[in-house]
């Protein structure tokens, strides 16, 4: 032992836990929002003076105030974890693709083309059969890029998909510049013809979104963990020498994986136009690109905890939303309450994985 | 001609606001931290910077505007220190993964700093902070001497600190020894420990210290670029991707700033301006494509460094992992 070289003995050591219990997980993880939502009422508080009881109470009508709302809130929490979902076999390959707002954009971007080109031309099952394969293959094309310098020379992935976005961003705001013509706006396409717009069911054009999202992240669970693409991704993420040892083709499945994640991520953008903004803008994918990337990382790529973290943002996003009309503040409110309820939960992380334990290496720890 | 010089006169303040940016988060990356917050960093200094300086002119009856540049500039350090210290706590301290860290800190950081900007406004669009002015007071005597004067004399002194800052920060990177070891934390911490680097601590100052340089890109753009404007600060976020571009074409190098940001500055306005000096017009929706440019240059140098594979152009090989003494 080496307390002779300083007489100060730290306040407490950190120890790796082996694997932790599934209730210390949610008493960890419950502990955390908890915190948060504490802190979050400290602000609102701080801020406005109010009552933070009567504001959640508030908060809580942002998503379950009337059945639209509640449509509404299920509208962006399907378009936020099919993200997600997206992304789920990249980062377990430990392929960090921040770059699903593009692939988004590419493929709402490819939809939009589609529904311009062709609609009111072809019958309507083709063009969404056109749509969606162009906008999976858009997608697609826009993840392969990186994941192809990525497998064969190493080239970093979570810079190169980053900047991806913002070319593709300037492609769709060109695009939509040319698109417009004279107009101020792009606005709704095909207003007349309704060309490429999902039909109504229960009221909302999203509702075929939110079925879709609910298939997919059963079918993602499944191959990630059952298939033998999935054993392959999650040893490559493990190790690349590992797996290279045990005969896999690591820059084949690096390739192969990031197809699945943009063309996933395409698909997303093709579900957005047609199932909720029928248009196209810069700002279509608007953020959640990047929110998804911590959604499937607080997740551990399991995606029905996906679906979980995913429905509590929008919760507190439309909250955040409903706190600022009812008490006349400016909606980014949920971005401050969004960012410490993230904090909280990236920091509880520590003690899931960690232990502190207290007092001096002279005690009986030590000697073990 | 004329376009030219007016291109110039555009490229570098532009490029000094991306400038700050990128050293900052070069001192961080140094450390092995790659902090993706830079966006809400640079939002947060520009909106502390502000928001000193304007509150202080309207509480002051005789407002110094000497003190006042100096409130600013302590403000938005420490607003970006602040949340370099948030990013430091939970990677470094909690070992939380670092892109999603930042992911949120640049979250929390665009929503901090427009939430209240819009509450110190208190509701008036447009305000401008008169402090502007003194950022932007030219060198009496040089910035006169015609043309060239202008050109290389026609700046805030924002400008020169910020060249004076890359070429300290190569000295402090290649000729001290604290530099040195910072440098041994971002290749390799396991060994800089061994050698008796107190890594904990190198690795929060470094990006304490580089989130505080970064909020200067942000106070640089609202009180000196944007003339002391808050309301319209949307551009910000996309600047501070940028930052993290030019990080990556300078090589992790400071030297390469002084070139590569203003570079940045070029091809920014390259929309703008290219045009006018070739005396032909181009199509709105080309202009659009054009503002790519920087982003298309940064891929293309990540993935020529990727190809050469010269070390001295390699990321500090620790970036953007967690550090933890008994994990072997």
């Amino acid at each position: 032992m080496k307390n002779s070289h300083s007489g100060r003995e730290p306040i407490a050591r950190i120890v790796k836990r082996g694997e932790p219990s599934f209730r210390l997980k949610v008493v960890v993880r419950a502990c955390a929002v908890l915190l948060a939502l504490l802190l979050d009422a400290g602000f609102i508080y701080f801020v406005t003076g109010l009552n933070p009881v009567d504001v959640y109470v508030t908060m809580f009508n942002g998503t379950f105030g009337t059945l639209m709302r509640f449509q509404w809130a299920l509208r962006d929490f399907a378009s936020l974890l099919l993200i997600g979902v997206a992304l789920a076999p990249a980062f377990k390959m430990r392929f960090w693709n921040t770059g699903a707002e593009g692939q988004v954009l590419m493929g709402g971007l490819a939809s939009a083309f589609v529904m311009i080109r062709f609609g009111g031309i072809v019958p309507s099952g083709l063009l969404f059969t056109m749509m969606l394969l162009m906008s999976v293959a858009a997608g697609a094309l826009w993840g392969v890029i990186p994941a192809f310098f990525k497998a064969h020379f190493s080239t970093n992935e979570t810079l190169f998909t980053l900047m991806m976005n913002y070319v593709a961003i300037q492609i769709v705001a060109s695009c939509v510049t040319v698109w417009r013509g004279q107009a101020s706006g792009l606005g709704k396409l095909n207003t007349k013809t309704k060309a490429g717009w999902f039909p109504q069911i229960w009221g909302q054009r999203s509702t075929i979104n939110v079925i879709l999202v609910v298939v997919f992240v059963f079918a993602m669970f499944l191959y990630l963990r059952y298939s033998k693409h999935g054993y392959e991704i999650s040893v490559v993420g493990e190790s690349q020498n590992t797996a290279r040892y045990a005969g896999i083709h690591v820059g084949k499945v690096i390739i192969r994986t990031m197809i699945l994640s943009g063309a996933l991520c395409g698909l997303t953008g093709f579900l957005i136009v047609a199932g909720r903004d029928q248009t196209i803008s810069v700002n279509t994918a608007g953020g959640d690109g990047f929110t998804a990337i911590i959604v499937a990382w607080l997740a551990k790529f399991n995606t029905f905890y996906m679906a979980l973290i995913s429905f509590l943002l929008i919760f507190l996003n439309k909250g955040a939303g409903e706190i600022a009309s009812a008490y006349n503040l400016n909606s980014y409110a949920a971005d401050i309450i969004e960012g410490i309820i993230l904090f909280c939960i990236l920091g509880s992380e520590f003690f899931i994985r960690y232990r502190l334990v207290f007092g001096g290496t002279k005690g009986k720890e030590a000697l073990r | 001609m004329e376009t030219l010089f007016a291109w110039i006169l555009r490229a570098v303040p532009f490029g000094t606001i991306i400038l700050y940016g990128a050293a900052g988060e070069i001192c961080t990356e140094k450390a092995g931290n790659l902090n993706l917050g830079i966006p809400g960093i640079m939002y947060l200094g520009g909106f502390a910077g502000f928001a000193s300086a304007y509150l202080y002119e309207k509480g002051a009856e005789n407002p110094n505007m000497a003190l006042c540049v100096l409130l600013a500039l302590l403000c938005a350090f420490a607003a970006g220190a602040v949340g370099g210290l948030i990013y430091s706590f939970l990677t470094v301290t909690l070992r939380a993964n670092q892109n999603v860290t930042g992911l949120a800190l640049t979250t929390f950081g665009k929503g901090v700093s427009n939430f209240f900007g819009v509450y110190v406004l208190n509701g008036q669009t447009a305000t401008q902070s008169m402090v502007y002015k003194t950022f932007q007071t030219r060198m009496p005597f040089l910035s006169g001497l015609g043309t060239v004067g202008q050109l290389l004399f026609g700046y805030g002194f924002m400008v020169y600190a910020a060249v004076l800052l890359a070429v300290g920060m190569h000295l402090f990177f290649t000729r001290t020894r604290t530099g040195l070891n910072l440098r041994a934390v971002g290749e390799n911490p396991a060994t800089a420990d061994a050698s008796g680097i107190n890594v904990t601590r190198y690795k929060y100052l470094a990006t304490c210290i580089g989130a505080g340089i970064s909020g200067f890109g942000g106070l640089y753009y609202v009180l000196d670029y944007n003339q002391g404007i808050w309301a319209t600060t949307g551009q910000i976020e996309a600047l501070g991707w940028l930052a993290l571009a030019l990080v990556i074409f300078t090589t992790w190098k400071p030297l390469n700033l002084l070139w590569g940001s203003f570079l940045f500055g070029f091809l920014y306005w390259l929309y703008q301006f290219l045009p006018n000096v070739l005396g032909i017009t181009v199509a709105s929706y080309v202009t659009d494509l054009v503002q790519m440019v920087p982003y298309v240059v940064t891929i293309v140098v990540l993935v020529l460094t990727s190809l050469r594979k010269k070390r001295e152009d390699q990321p500090p090989a620790s970036l953007g992992l967690s550090y933890f003494r008994e994990d072997r």
